[in-house]
């Protein structure tokens, strides 16, 4: 590949993974790296695993891995807790982020950035101190104050929910962000909203997978990789225009590459 | 589902206030009789009418049988197989708390109330009750200057017994039901408050119950009294020892607001659940009853049980004033064998009067919850208004919950609204907090108290803090 991802270590691998749930194989031998500052598209049709991928690599329980390895910044991960993952620097967007009554957003975004914190060394936050610093953040997503006091996504709106996961990643700052369908029901300015926030967050030390259908959200960030999954597997990789070629084209013109494998 | 064995794990817990102080006690035989009744009341030289209030109580209890009704399965109780007075030996008269044994202080240290000037609490004043009898009460004189008695109710029948007598009774009449009418045959020690008119009683009192023989029922009767315009926030917390035995506590619990008087009620029960096999624990039989007989006159319950092997338990209102509230809020969290039957009575009596009922029942292991409460809206209860909320979480697949609402409205003029819910703490809402740092038992509890919010929002700051760490503990234990 290209000589630019030798320069220094891989954030992310994914080697030959397999893995299952109630003895139904989902992920048939994938395989991906990602480097620093790269940005990766995983496009593919419903239920051909890449949700599945991305919770499997942030920990998911109901999950099995059958074969393969998940090495996060050299380190095999397979049997870390999902707590663990998110707290060296995995993050994962939720296609659909839970509600959870009674938890105050703000307590809970307040506990999770001081795990990570904690991880980190440094200092933890108090509730002075961190309103201060989400302050800052909701800038990024164009998020009302008054989203905090909220209980955690309850009542929220599909776009609601989806600013308030990226405003997690602000807060969080991944060595490494999974987006699963995080455009998927955003209207327009929502859409530009998420998408300028996800390219304000990363930099050149952080990694990228977006996972969605539609060629707009790749038309606000621009990856370097596009990969096509069909039943448990990565059937092709290419730059940009594979995702405006499959736009195009559709996902039967996929169909052959299964084919070729 | 994955994830449920550790959920399991997390609700075990080990009972801190287990201990048991190896104290001197004075104790009567087994059994229960006349002369029984009147070896109590000798022993705490009552006046007559209370000795003739105990025997005629006892004459209808005899009458009467255990009730059966509530979603609750135990061993029949033998009450001739009860000691029904237990005292720790203390000097005769105890004048200052430097008297009291060492050893009784030490106890309730190590419970978190201490007693003694130079530590007691700052801004709460205490009536510790060990087995059958107060031990101290603090801050008398303090109150005493506002015109506010706070003592054991055996001193009140000493030294008010004009209250006493006017007042016991009048709210829980001893034939109010088996264990009401027990109680007022046998009952021992508990706390008198008389707030006295136009006074906000300038700090919160507590009562404080300690279970500690094994073999002797705690029957506790409390009396609180607010007088026109008055105020008063009132705590109250058990413990007992881990015994395997079941051990028979039986409290009644009076309280009278007069016009635009105010009284909030709130306990923290914590006594002994049995062990994971449900062997042991306390069986807790209380009635908690208030009146608001004057106009615009506020009772407000909270509770958060937590312990005991059986809870049967429904803290009500009578609103007899007009323009009268009555609350209740309650956590009911149960874990293991343990069961609880509980909830609240709102009888709307006069006109105009509201209530309100928040009820969250938690149930993990293979506990068995249920919420039972009646909203009656009498003739008279025009323009009344009753809500109520009455929410269930389940954890595991193992434990269940029930809810039993009784509405009862001879009033068309008067509304009543119910809501009711169950949830599962589930597997997607755990790892979505995991997945953001918060580890697992941390995400459990977080839920929890969510969950609880709306009550714990209603107890006073300390015991607020209190309840959600006592929760947090109940839920805490060995992951994985």
């Amino acid at each position: 590949m290209q000589s630019k991802m030798k320069e220094s270590d891989p954030i992310l691998e994914v080697e030959n993974l397999s893995a299952s749930t109630d003895n139904l194989t989902i992920l048939k031998g994938v395989s991906l790296t990602v480097y620093p500052g790269e940005i990766h598209a995983i496009m593919g049709r419903n239920g051909c695993g890449k949700s599945t991928l991305s919770k499997i690599i942030a920990g998911h329980p109901s999950y099995n891995i059958t074969n393969g390895d998940i090495k996060f910044l050299g380190e095999n991960i397979n049997s870390l807790e999902p707590e663990e993952r998110s707290q060296s620097g995995i993050f994962l967007g939720f296609q659909y982020p839970i509600e959870i009554p009674g938890v105050s957003n703000l307590e809970f975004l307040r506990v999770s950035t001081n795990a990570r914190r904690k991880f980190l060394n440094r200092e933890e936050l108090d509730t002075f101190d961190f309103e201060e610093l989400v302050k800052e953040k909701l800038e990024i997503v164009k998020m009302d104050h008054a989203f905090l006091s909220r209980s955690v996504n309850q009542g929220f709106s599909g776009g609601e929910k989806k600013r308030n996961e990226i405003l997690q990643m602000a807060l969080l700052e991944p060595k490494i962000a999974i987006l699963d369908e995080t455009d998927s029901g955003l209207d327009i300015d929502a859409l530009r909203i998420v998408a300028s926030g996800i390219k304000k967050i990363s930099n050149a030390q952080t990694g990228i997978i977006l996972i969605t259908h539609y060629q707009r959200l790749l038309d606000e960030i621009k990856p370097n990789y596009v990969h096509v999954m069909s039943d448990g597997q990565i059937i092709k990789t290419g730059a940009s225009d594979l995702a405006l070629e499959l736009e195009e084209k559709g996902y039967e013109w996929t169909d052959n590459f299964i084919k070729e494998i | 589902m994955v994830n449920e064995n550790l959920v399991k794990d997390v609700v075990k817990e080990p009972y801190k206030y287990g201990f048991v102080t190896d104290i001197e006690t004075e104790k009567i035989e087994k059994g229960l009789n006349e002369d029984i009744i009147k070896l109590i009341s000798q022993k705490k030289e009552e006046p007559k009418f209370l000795l003739d209030f105990r025997l005629k109580a006892f004459k209808k209890w005899q009458k009467m049988k255990e009730p059966d009704w509530a979603a609750l399965g135990y061993k029949k109780i033998d009450y001739q197989d009860i000691i029904y007075y237990s005292a720790p030996k203390q000097k005769e008269k105890i004048s200052s708390l430097d008297e009291v044994d060492p050893k009784l202080l030490e106890t309730f240290d190590k419970l978190g109330i201490p007693l003694t000037e130079q530590k007691k609490l700052t801004n709460v004043a205490v009536d510790a009750v060990f087995d059958s009898v107060s031990i101290a009460t603090t801050f008398r004189e303090e109150l005493a200057e506002h015109g506010v008695i706070f003592c054991s109710i055996s001193e009140a029948v000493k030294n008010h017994a004009d209250l006493i007598e006017k007042y016991l009774g009048t709210v829980v009449p001893a034939s109010d039901n088996y264990f009401a009418a027990l109680n007022s045959a046998v009952f021992s020690d508990g706390s008198f408050v008389y707030i006295p008119k136009g006074v906000t009683c300038p700090m919160d009192l507590s009562s404080y119950f300690r279970i500690n023989s094994g073999d002797s029922g705690q029957f506790e009767r409390t009396l609180i009294i607010a007088e026109e315009s008055s105020s008063v926030s009132y705590l109250e917390g058990c413990t007992a020892p881990m015994f395997d035995t079941n051990t028979l506590h039986a409290a009644v619990v009076e309280l009278i607001a007069l016009d635009d008087a105010s009284i909030k009620y709130s306990t923290v029960q914590n006594w002994y659940a049995g062990d994971e096999e449900g062997i042991g624990g306390i069986f807790n039989f209380v009635t908690k009853r208030g009146k608001c007989l004057g106009k615009r006159s506020k009772i407000s319950w909270s509770q958060v049980e937590t312990g005991s092997a059986i809870t049967w338990k429904y803290p009500s209102c009578l609103l007899l004033g007009e323009e009268s509230v009555g609350e209740f809020y309650s956590v009911a969290l149960t874990n293991n064998l343990q069961q609880a039957d509980t909830g609240t009575k709102m009888i709307h009596i006069g006109p105009k009067t509201k209530s309100t009922i928040v009820s969250k029942g938690i149930s993990a292991g293979n506990s068995k919850n249920s919420y039972r409460g009646l909203v009656k809206m009498g003739t008279k209860a025009t323009g009344s208004r009753n809500y109520s909320q009455c929410d269930s979480m389940l954890i595991g697949d193992q434990a269940s919950a029930n809810t039993f609402p009784y509405i009862k409205s001879q009033q068309p003029n008067s509304e009543i609204e119910h809501e009711a819910s169950t949830c599962r703490i589930s597997e997607d809402q755990l790892f979505y907090l995991q997945s953001r740092g918060i580890e697992f038992e941390e995400a459990v509890s977080m839920m929890v108290s969510g969950f609880c919010r709306d009550v714990f929002n209603q107890l006073p700051m300390e015991f607020a803090a209190e309840a959600d760490k006592l929760l947090a503990l109940k839920l805490e234990g060995s992951v994985g």
